[in-house]
């Protein structure tokens, strides 16, 4: 008996592992150079009591227009690898952070020609301090903050004096 | 008041400040000053209303009635709508907008702050976002009241009439009544009598900051809580809810 359950065991894992990895390799539809799992979006995969696959996502922000679409696109993702009871829920808590970007999403962030955030964004500081954002394309700290918002409410206007090339920048949150 | 009536109304009222100021927000679309401004602006009114519907969804499982966040957006009257009403008041000129978002968003920073303290998780949960979102909007707004009040002659002015227009419609966010006595009692909600001083401080540093002053209010408006609005409600649903009030359902 012990053995089935090892095995059963085992099966659940590798299920699991495939599942996330459907998961896992979805595109953000805003920013497609980085994937959900980059970006820290998609928290889990889960296999239920029942079976199914219960993958679980996170808004980055209440209003990314994104998020609807990125629960549609886990959820063809995890039906085109074959799995058949599938689930995407929606949790809102532990509030997302920019923090839970990876090192691998910052750097492509960074060659899309995006400045990725800072860390810590839990502190007061990193919201409202003065940081110094480097310029993705040539690295220099002489940039300046053209507009709070930017093109989606994740990312904020600056422009490099270096080069004077302008850029986005994905705000702390 | 039954328990679960008091949080459905506590969570209408928020998701209906946020919804409306939205909407007023989204009038700028296309007509703000900059570019930069006219994104900055609508990706405001983006949160709010991704706050409002976070609020309304929720508002709709309490009530049980099977009605969901857009009904509960674009089917009740006027008199059913129980936001405050500074909300409401018209975008004016830029510095009608700034003030009203930099008054509002100074109350909402410490207000969302408090809230993640619920006892409730759910409303925990939605402040948890709301609180990081927030403190961007206070910083854009401070922004401007120091860039308009320490500008021109002529920015200072409108910063000066704006300041007066707007400020009796400040004590209404700081107003309790049954409902939110009930809430604070259940253990959900934020008294919000606690965060004037805090509020006056944040607006007063920034207001020294751009030479200008809050001014003396004689009385305060009031009455959004009850559904008794200022004319410019009805306008503003007449434009929000006409699309479902004329093709009751419609879904693209
Ligand atoms: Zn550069």
């Amino acid at each position: 008996m012990a053995e089935v359950v090892e095995l059963g065991k085992r099966s659940d894992t590798k299920v699991r592992e495939a599942a996330w990895a459907a998961a896992a390799a979805v595109p953000d539809p805003e920013i497609p150079v980085v994937t959900v799992a980059d970006l820290g979006i998609l928290r889990s995969v889960d296999i239920d009591a029942d079976g199914a696959v219960v993958a679980r996502v996170t808004p980055t922000y209440s209003g990314c227009p994104a998020t609807r679409m990125i629960e549609q696109m886990v959820l063809e993702a995890l039906q085109n690898a074959g799995f058949g009871d599938v689930r995407v829920e929606s949790v809102l808590s532990p509030a997302w952070t920019t923090d839970w970007i990876s090192n691998e999403g910052r750097e492509k962030l960074r060659q899309f020609g995006i400045a990725p955030p800072q860390k810590t964004s839990n502190s007061k500081r990193a919201l409202f301090g003065e940081t110094v954002v480097n310029c993705p394309r040539c690295g220099s700290a002489e940039t300046e903050r053209v507009s709070e918002f930017g093109s989606t409410p994740c990312k904020a206007l600056y422009r490099c004096k270096a080069c004077k090339e302008p850029f986005d920048y994905f705000k702390c949150l | 008041m039954a328990k679960g009536n008091i949080l459905f109304t506590y969570l209408l009222r928020l998701a209906d400040d946020h919804l409306i100021l939205s909407q007023r927000l989204g009038e700028w679309a296309g007509h703000a000053p900059t570019l930069e401004e006219d994104l900055a602006l609508t990706n405001i009114a983006l949160d709010l209303i991704g706050q409002a519907r976070s609020l309304y969804s929720y508002a709709g499982a309490v009530e049980g009635q099977g009605r969901d966040e857009d009904q509960l957006a674009f089917t009740r009257p006027e008199r059913d709508y129980v936001n405050a009403l500074i909300v409401e008041q018209p975008n004016g000129d830029f510095a009608h907008t700034i003030v009203r978002q930099f008054f509002i968003a100074a109350f909402m920073v410490p207000f969302w702050r408090e809230m993640e303290k619920s006892g409730d998780d759910q409303l925990a949960a939605i402040a948890a976002k709301a609180s990081k979102e927030v403190a961007y909007h206070l910083r854009h707004a401070s922004e401007w009241v120091v860039r308009l009040g320490d500008g021109t002659d002529e920015s200072h002015a409108r910063m000066v009439e704006a300041l007066e227009d707007l400020v009796m419609y400040t004590g209404e966010l700081f107003e309790k009544d049954p409902v939110t006595d009930a809430a604070i009692e259940a253990g959900f909600a934020v008294d919000v009598s606690a965060l004037e001083d805090e509020w006056r401080q944040t607006v007063e540093q920034v207001l020294g900051e751009a030479m200008l002053a809050l001014p003396e209010v004689g009385y305060m408006q009031t009455g959004g809580r009850d559904g008794i609005h200022s004319e410019h409600l009805g306008h503003i649903l007449s434009e929000l809810q006409y699309m479902q009030r004329t093709y009751p359902g419609l879904t693209w």
